[in-house]
């Protein structure tokens, strides 16, 4: 299932300029393995190494922060709109 | 240079002065290509600290798409120091989201807040002048 993911200013030139690209998956776990196939640059970047989500990206499906659904086991279908923004922190 | 339209200097602080006692954080948006921001956005800081600030993940979302409705972009964020200058912090420059963004500080060190603006890239400081532009 095809699902649109928007991706933030300085994401975007890992993915040849695009602000949204689509990607294949069940659930973003798999979504996101599809994203970085599509874009290796991307690798890394809004999933770690370890396999969770990277600590300074926030992630929606529509409205929902993903933290408070089910982080990469989240469900998405092709309706779904998949939100990428990186967090904003500091001291 | 980064220009704010007036009531965005206003909104800037007053959320800043509002935070107390913790640090208070927003976001600035404006034109794309342009130096102004043109709207602040008073998000929550989800970390509630006098030290820490993160911007809430639902507050950068609704601002992200109010900006994109308008035809903005998101330009910079503001945050607070509550006892210290208006310089980035070792935290500030490692958290740094975006190369291109402005990054202001209020100091309310003292009576009087003092607000300045840098850019932060590839883990260097540059300050630079903030105007005041009513037009």
């Amino acid at each position: 299932m095809a699902v649109e993911i928007r991706l933030p200013t300085i994401l975007r030139q890992h993915a040849g300029g695009q602000a949204t690209v689509q990607a294949n998956g069940g659930d973003l776990g798999e979504v996101f393995d599809d994203l970085v196939r599509q874009f290796p640059n991307l690798a890394g970047k809004i999933v770690t190494d370890d396999g969770a989500l990277h600590k300074f990206v926030n992630v929606y499906v529509n409205d929902d922060d993903v933290r408070y659904l089910d982080k990469l086991d989240t469900k998405v279908g092709g309706d779904d709109v998949v939100s990428i923004l990186p967090a904003v922190a500091g001291g | 240079m980064l220009r704010l339209a007036p009531d965005v200097y206003e909104q800037m602080v007053g959320h800043c002065l509002d935070g107390l006692p913790d640090e208070a954080c927003g976001l600035l948006a404006g034109r794309a290509g342009t130096p102004k921001a043109s709207v602040a956005y008073r998000t929550r800081n989800a970390a509630a600290s006098a030290r820490l600030y993160e911007v809430d993940p639902k507050d950068l979302l609704r601002a992200d798409r109010d900006a994109e409705a308008r035809g903005l972009v998101m330009l910079g964020v503001f945050h607070s120091h509550t006892h210290t200058d208006a310089y980035p912090s070792p935290t500030d420059v490692a958290q740094a989201p975006d190369p291109e963004w402005h990054y202001v500080i209020v100091s309310l060190k003292d009576m009087v807040p003092v607000v300045r603006s840098f850019r932060i890239v590839d883990g260097n400081i540059a300050e630079e002048p903030v105007v005041l532009d009513g037009k």
